[in-house]
């Protein structure tokens, strides 16, 4: 068991996870969860259902207390730091979009006020926002009357508004066609490159070949944590989809 | 305090977008009032009857005069025969036939009694009852003034005094009713709804994940509800000074100050129910069956509260609406100052401060 101080000089970790575990009754939703996350990197989280990845991720975003075991975000402890984590993370989940009857500018500016931003800050990142997506002329249109890509990839930006350190993505690109699926991903790479940490859950397994590393639980427990490249050669798949049909054919549970 | 600003500017922004929700929130009281003040009315005016008169003497003719030159009363056709008054009601349109027997004149003089038979709907049975009980009393003044010379052995005077609402107007009854019903609807169902919309769209979550406080969400969403619920407030009682004649006879001040406290127990059970359901539509139905409907029908407004049987009179102890309307009735038509009301006050209060810490403590359970 590594003292807290060899710990804290590792290497850039912005989400270090040791032995995390959360029980409901006698139910071991996560079971021991150890890893860690780098700074700027794209990490996938995938799982079946009920595999426990949305506990999961809820210990780290702070919304939920652990049973047992360690957790930092952001250098930040889950367990009693749980107010900075949340002004140091971002999070996008499948159902999230902007509020329909407000116009963008809107959207963002309420975002950003709820992040303690100023109105210096969010009049430049607005407008850099409708630069990046070319949208400067839809600014004051209610965002109902935008068509579901930009509503999803409006949304991210709006994630990451504030500029945190890690943006948790839980199923982003849910319901949504390729070619968005394609430009939203570009836009998941361009946010890396500024050093935003991406921790992603998805069921498309061709997204988890864009990760840098790839985690699959199983029943409560990490199964798997790689590279996609070395997943396929550990497990002789050729894609990332035999890779999680192989472990996935273990799992007991199964449905949330 | 950003924070704060943002999200009540952004609730203001949900609210009047939605342009139809609005309208029928501002303008739903104003309705309610005209409409319980002036075509609902437990006054029974120009009802239609009919005479079968089988004397067509002096007496008779003068009485049926009075009665039809009465504002409750049109004499709208004359029968010949016991038959015709059968069909007469079977028509549908007469409500009570009055019956002279033959010689009622002259049993009037020579016996100094004489009757007459009145024959009422009853299908409807206190418009009945009211009808009966006005003929009775023209029938009587008639008496009056023509035995007036003639020495009865005795009589006994009964003085009417009708306290606080002389005119017996219905709208003294039903306006601290159709406040709380308003305030009822508006604040507990429209915060049950806005609060869980977000849970639908997916934005709750995401709020959740934010750096703000979700006791500082609730009652951003609540504020602008609060504010909606004075402006119907002043509405109602506008309205009622100047377009119904109900007067503010006890305190404006104290007044107000109770219909704030009845809408913050309503916003907080609006907070409650919101903390049961993830639907929206699931929380618009408990608001209107679990809230609105006992609101209406136990809070005493419409069906005294002592005429209920014992299991209801308990039940409605805990309908919030009841002890609102007791107190504004008692302040706006009686007067009366809040040395009156301060038991009933306190017991809002209570009931407040209960539903508040129980929904709290609800939302932080689902959270964790």
């Amino acid at each position: 068991m590594k003292s807290k101080e060899e710990v804290i000089t590792e290497h850039d970790a912005v989400i270090r996870v040791d032995r995390l575990t959360k029980r409901f009754g006698d139910f071991i939703a996560v079971n021991e969860l150890s890893f860690e996350v780098k700074r700027g990197e794209i990490f996938g989280f995938l799982g079946a259902n009920g595999a426990g990845k949305t506990t999961a991720m809820r210990m780290l975003c702070g919304l939920s207390l652990p049973s047992s075991g360690r957790a930092t975000v952001a250098g930040f402890d889950v367990y009693r730091q749980t107010e900075q984590i949340k002004r140091s993370i971002g999070y996008m989940s499948q159902k999230f979009s902007l509020y329909e009857d407000l116009t963008v500018k809107e959207n963002m500016r309420f975002y950003g006020g709820i992040y303690g931003k100023t109105d210096a800050f969010i009049k430049e990142k607005t407008n850099s926002i409708l630069d990046q997506l070319r949208l400067q002329k839809e600014a004051n249109k209610l965002v109902g009357s935008l068509p579901l890509g930009w509503k999803q990839k409006l949304a991210f930006s709006v994630a990451i508004f504030h500029e945190p350190r890690i943006v948790f993505l839980d199923e982003p690109t849910g319901g949504v066609d390729p070619i968005t699926r394609r430009e939203f991903w570009n836009m998941i790479y361009q946010a890396a490159k500024t050093g935003i940490t991406i921790f992603v859950t998805t069921h498309y397994m061709d997204e988890a070949e864009y990760c840098n590393r790839v985690s699959i639980m199983v029943d409560g427990r990490i199964e798997a944590l790689d590279t996609p490249k070395e997943l396929k050669k550990t497990f002789a798949a050729a894609t990332m989809n035999d890779v999680f049909l192989k472990l996935a054919r273990k799992a007991e549970r199964s449905g949330d | 305090m950003k924070q704060f600003t943002s999200f009540v500017k952004k609730e203001f922004y949900h609210i009047f977008r939605d342009r139809r929700t609005l309208f029928i929130l501002l303008c739903m009281p104003v309705v309610q009032i005209v409409i319980f003040g002036f075509a609902l009315t437990n006054e029974v005016k120009n009802s239609r009857i009919a005479v079968l008169d089988q004397s067509n003497d002096l007496s008779t003719t003068a009485i049926i005069h009075e009665l039809d030159a009465s504002r409750y009363f049109e004499v709208q056709d004359r029968l010949h025969s016991q038959a015709d008054i059968e069909s007469a009601f079977r028509r549908g349109k007469i409500r009570m036939v009055v019956v002279f027997p033959q010689g009622f004149r002259e049993d009037l003089d020579h016996f100094n009694k004489a009757q007459v038979q009145l024959v009422a709907d009853a299908s409807d049975p206190n418009v009945a009852t009211t009808l009966i009980n006005y003929a009775s009393a023209v029938i009587l003044d008639y008496q009056e003034r023509v035995t007036d010379d003639k020495k009865l052995p005795y009589s006994i005077q009964t003085e009417l005094r009708m306290l606080y609402n002389p005119q017996q107007k219905g709208a003294y009854s039903f306006v601290p009713g159709v406040m709380a019903m308003v305030l009822m609807l508006v604040c507990t169902m429209m915060t049950a709804i806005t609060i869980v919309r977000e849970k639908e769209l997916g934005t709750m979550e995401v709020l959740l994940v934010s750096p703000i406080q979700p006791l500082k969400i609730i009652i951003a969403k609540a504020v602008p509800y609060l504010l909606l619920s004075l402006v119907n407030i002043a509405s109602i009682l506008l309205l009622s000074v100047f377009v119904l004649d109900v007067p503010v006879n006890g305190s404006l001040l104290l007044l107000i100050a109770e219909a704030t406290l009845f809408t913050i127990t309503c916003l907080v059970l609006g907070l409650l129910i919101s903390s049961a359901t993830d639907s929206q539509q699931t929380a618009m139905f408990i608001s209107l069956t679990g809230m609105f409907l006992p609101t209406v029908m136990l809070s005493g407004f419409m069906f005294p509260i002592e005429n209920m049987p014992v299991a209801l009179r308990v039940i409605s102890n805990i309908v919030p609406a009841r002890w609102f309307y007791a107190i504004v009735r008692d302040v706006m038509i009686k007067g009366a100052g809040i040395e009156a009301v301060w038991r009933e006050t306190l017991i809002l209060l209570g009931m407040t401060l209960v539903l508040l810490f129980l929904s709290i403590r609800k939302f932080k359970i689902r959270l964790a």
